[in-house]
C-alpha cells in the first residue's frame, strides 16, 4: 500500500491569499513600499500584525489593484511605516498594543488601544500578565499663554459612542484637537482567533452596528475568495439591496443629525421619519431592522418575497418624492448654510494622503468607491454615479451624501427590476485540505471596509483582520476642526460620523 | 420650509399608539421602585444613555425612540446630556475594561434616587464578547441593574415596552 498516495496535496507555502496574492518581502522591500506610500505612488489600505510578522495592504495608484505584502519580524520589530507615512501611525500603535510588535524609530510610541486595564499586555500574542492600572497618557502639548484645555468624553452629551477629545483652545478657536480612543475596545481580534466561521461571522456583523450589512458582506466575500465559492447571482443582488438600504438609512439619519447639531430640528425630524420607514421596510423584508446576520458566506439567509418587492417600490417612490424636498429644505435655509459652509475643511491633499474613503474623501476630491474600483457583483451590471465635491467642508459632505442617496435609490430600483431568480445561497463545504487566506474590500456607507482572514484546514479562523474606514478618517477630523470654533465641533464630528466601535475593535 | 410646517399642522401626527408593557419587565421591576421615589418623581424621568462598549447598534435604536413614530417624550421620558440631570442610566454594551471606570463615575455622578436599565444582549451577559480579555461582561457586574431589555439590538417597540413598564411601576 502506497501511503504517500493517500496524503493530502501539499500545503502551498505561504498559503495563497485570494483574490490578491500575498507577497513576502524583506526589510528593504518593506521600506520601499513605505517610501512609495510617502511619495503618493500608492495608498495605504491597512497595516496589521500577527505573532511574528506584519502585513500591509496597499492600493496601486495607476490601476486600482490591491497588493498585500508581509514582512517577517522574528526579533519583534519592523521598520516603521508611520515614520515616513503618518496615516500608518495609529495602526502601528495598535499592532504594538495587541501583538507586541514594535515599529522601529516610530515618531509616536504612546499606546493607543491599551489603557493599562486589560490585566495583560499584547493580549493577542504571547500575553504577559500585568496588574491592571490606569496608564497615564501624555497628550501632545499646545503652548501659549491664552490657551486653555477642554477635555470631552469618554461619556458624551448625546446618545453616541464613547471616546475622548482634548481641545486646546484660544478663546473660542480650536488650536489643537487630539483624539484618544480605545474605550470600546472589545478584543475582537482575539475572539476571532480560534472561532468557527459561524461565530466569526456573528462577530464581524457586530463590529460596527451601523455597518452590519457591509461588514457581513466584506467578511463573507473574504471567505468566498478563500474557498473559491461562487455566490448565486440572486444572492449578490439581495446583498446589494441590503447594503444600499443600509446606506440610505444611515445617510438620512446623519443628514438629519448634522442639521440638528446646527439647531435645525425640522430637518432632523423629517430625516428621522425617512430613516424609520427604511428600517421598518428592512424588518418587513429581511426580518431585522438593521439586517444583522442576513448575509452569510455563500449568499444570503433570507429571500425577498415577491409581495415585498412591491412594498419596497412604494417605499422608494416615496423617498424619491421626499428627497428633492429635503434637499430644498437644506439648500434654501440660509441660517443652516451659515453654519455648514466653510466649516471643518479637509484639504484634498490630506484626503489623498490618508486614502480617506467614503463621503469624507469624496467631498474633498478623492473619488474612490470600492463598488466601482473593485467591481464586485452585482455593481458592474448596475448604472450609478458616485457623488463628488471639492469643497471639503461640512456643506460638501452633506451634498455628497445627497448624491449618494440619489445613487442608492437608482441602484435599489435597478435591483428590484433586474434581480434574477434562483438560489440565494451556494452549497459549499469546508474542503479540509489546507490553510486558506482570503481578502475583500467592500464599500460600506462610511467608506471602504477591508477584511483579510486565514482559515485553518479544520475550518477554524486563525486570524481575521477587519479594518474600518474610520482609521483613516478620524485623524482628518483633528485637522478639520483646527481654527474652527469649539461650538462647531459637534457639527464637524457629525458630518464625519466616524465609528468608534469599528476603530477600537 | 413653509410646506413642511404647514404639513405638520394639517396632517395627523405619525406617532403611534403606545405598546402594552412587557409582563416580564413588570415582574422584574415590581420590587425595585420605592414609594418615596414615586411620589418625588411622578411619571417624569430623565434618562442618561451610557455606551459602555456597544457596537452602536443599540444606540441607533435608542435614538429611534425620539423620532415621530415613537415620540418617547410623550411618556414623560427624555434624554439628558449629563448624569447630573438624570434619574435613569440606560447602559449598553459588554462593559469594556476601558469604559468600566467611566461607567462607575457616571453612576456615582447621578443623584439619588437613581435606576439603571441595561439595554441589549451585551449588557445582559456580555453577548458575543463575553469571553474577551477586554470586557467585564454584564452591566450588573459593575453597577446595580433594575431592568434588562434584551435584544440584539432591541427594536424601539421593545425598548418602549420596557420603559413604559418602568414608568407604570413607578406611578
Amino acid at each position: 500500500m502506497n501511503f504517500a498516495s493517500k496524503q493530502k496535496p501539499a500545503q502551498p507555502s505561504p498559503p495563497t491569499c485570494l483574490p490578491w496574492p500575498r507577497e513576502i518581502v524583506d526589510r528593504a522591500g518593506w521600506l520601499a513600499f513605505a517610501e512609495s506610500l510617502a511619495k503618493g505612488e500608492r495608498e495605504l489600505l491597512s497595516l496589521w500584525g500577527e505573532s511574528s510578522n506584519v502585513h500591509m495592504a496597499v492600493l496601486e495608484e495607476r490601476e486600482p489593484r490591491l497588493r498585500i505584502i508581509t514582512l517577517d519580524c522574528p526579533k519583534g520589530s519592523f521598520p516603521s511605516v508611520g515614520r515616513l507615512h503618518p496615516p500608518a501611525l495609529r495602526l502601528e500603535r495598535a499592532i504594538r498594543d495587541l501583538y507586541g510588535l514594535r515599529a522601529e524609530n516610530a515618531p509616536d510610541e504612546r499606546p493607543w488601544l491599551d489603557h493599562g486595564r486589560w490585566g495583560v499586555r499584547h493580549p493577542c500574542n504571547d500575553p504577559e500578565k500585568i496588574d491592571s492600572a490606569s496608564d497615564s497618557y501624555a497628550f501632545l502639548p499646545a503652548e501659549g499663554e491664552p490657551l486653555h484645555q477642554i477635555p470631552v468624553g469618554p461619556v458624551h452629551a448625546g446618545i453616541i459612542e464613547p471616546g475622548h477629545f482634548r481641545f486646546s483652545a484660544n478663546g473660542e478657536t480650536v488650536v489643537r484637537l487630539e483624539e484618544r480612543f480605545g474605550f470600546v475596545h472589545k478584543g475582537v481580534d482575539q475572539l476571532m482567533a480560534g472561532a468557527s466561521i459561524e461565530r466569526a461571522a456573528r462577530l464581524a456583523a457586530r463590529v460596527s452596528g451601523d455597518s452590519t450589512v457591509a461588514y457581513s458582506l466584506a467578511f463573507s466575500q473574504a471567505i468566498e475568495a478563500a474557498f473559491d465559492v461562487n455566490v448565486p447571482p440572486r444572492a449578490t443582488y439581495l446583498r446589494a439591496l441590503m447594503a444600499e438600504l443600509e446606506r440610505l438609512a444611515n445617510h438620512f439619519g446623519d443628514i438629519g443629525a448634522i442639521c440638528n447639531d446646527a439647531a435645525f430640528a425640522l430637518m432632523h425630524a423629517q430625516c428621522s421619519i425617512v430613516r424609520e420607514r427604511i428600517l421598518r421596510e428592512a424588518a418587513n423584508c429581511f426580518g431585522h431592522r438593521l439586517m444583522m446576520d442576513r448575509i452569510a458566506p455563500g449568499g444570503v439567509v433570507v429571500d425577498l418575497a415577491q409581495e415585498k418587492v412591491t412594498a419596497l417600490f412604494t417605499l422608494i417612490e416615496w423617498i424619491e418624492l421626499m428627497t428633492p424636498r429635503l434637499i430644498a429644505l437644506f439648500g434654501d435655509t440660509t441660517s443652516l448654510q451659515d453654519r455648514t459652509v466653510g466649516t471643518g475643511v479637509v484639504s484634498e491633499a490630506l484626503a489623498k494622503q490618508y486614502a480617506c474613503g467614503g463621503y469624507i474623501g469624496r467631498a474633498s476630491g478623492r473619488t474612490f468607491d470600492a463598488r466601482k474600483a473593485m467591481g464586485y457583483a452585482p455593481y458592474p451590471q448596475l448604472t450609478f454615479e458616485i457623488g463628488a465635491a471639492t469643497g471639503g467642508d461640512v456643506d460638501a459632505r452633506v451634498w455628497v451624501r445627497f448624491d449618494e442617496i440619489r445613487a442608492s435609490l437608482r441602484i435599489v430600483r435597478q435591483i428590484l427590476d433586474e434581480a434574477p431568480e434562483g438560489p440565494i445561497i451556494a452549497a459549499w463545504a469546508l474542503p479540509e485540505d489546507w490553510t486558506r487566506e482570503g481578502a475583500a474590500l467592500v464599500e460600506g456607507f462610511r467608506g471602504d471596509i477591508f477584511v483579510w482572514l486565514r482559515i485553518r484546514a479544520d475550518g477554524v479562523v486563525q486570524r481575521c483582520h477587519l479594518r474600518d474606514p474610520s482609521w483613516f478618517q478620524w485623524p482628518l477630523l483633528e485637522a478639520a476642526i483646527k481654527d474652527n470654533i469649539v461650538a462647531d465641533f459637534p457639527l464637524c464630528n457629525k458630518s464625519f460620523n466616524c465609528s468608534y466601535s469599528g476603530h477600537d475593535l | 420650509m413653509q410646506k413642511f410646517l404647514l404639513q405638520g399642522l394639517l396632517r395627523r401626527a405619525l406617532t403611534e399608539q403606545a405598546p402594552i408593557p412587557n409582563p416580564a419587565s413588570l415582574a422584574e421591576l415590581g420590587y425595585t421602585l420605592g414609594r418615596t421615589a414615586r411620589q418625588k418623581l411622578g411619571r417624569s424621568l430623565s434618562i442618561r444613555e451610557v455606551d459602555a462598549g456597544s457596537c452602536n447598534g443599540c444606540e441607533l435604536e435608542i435614538h429611534a425612540l425620539n423620532n415621530a413614530y415613537y415620540d418617547l417624550e410623550r411618556f414623560g421620558l427624555r434624554f439628558v446630556a449629563s448624569p447630573r440631570h438624570a434619574d435613569v442610566l440606560l447602559v449598553t454594551g459588554p462593559v469594556t475594561k476601558n469604559m468600566r471606570e467611566a461607567l462607575e463615575r457616571t453612576y456615582a455622578a447621578t443623584p439619588d434616587p437613581k435606576w439603571v436599565i441595561a439595554v441589549g444582549d451585551c449588557a445582559f451577559d456580555g453577548g458575543v464578547y463575553c469571553e474577551s480579555y477586554a470586557c467585564v461582561g454584564a452591566v450588573a457586574k459593575v453597577v446595580p441593574v433594575d431592568l434588562h431589555i434584551r435584544g440584539c439590538p432591541p427594536d424601539p417597540t421593545t425598548l418602549l415596552k420596557g420603559l413604559i413598564a418602568f414608568v407604570e411601576t413607578m406611578s
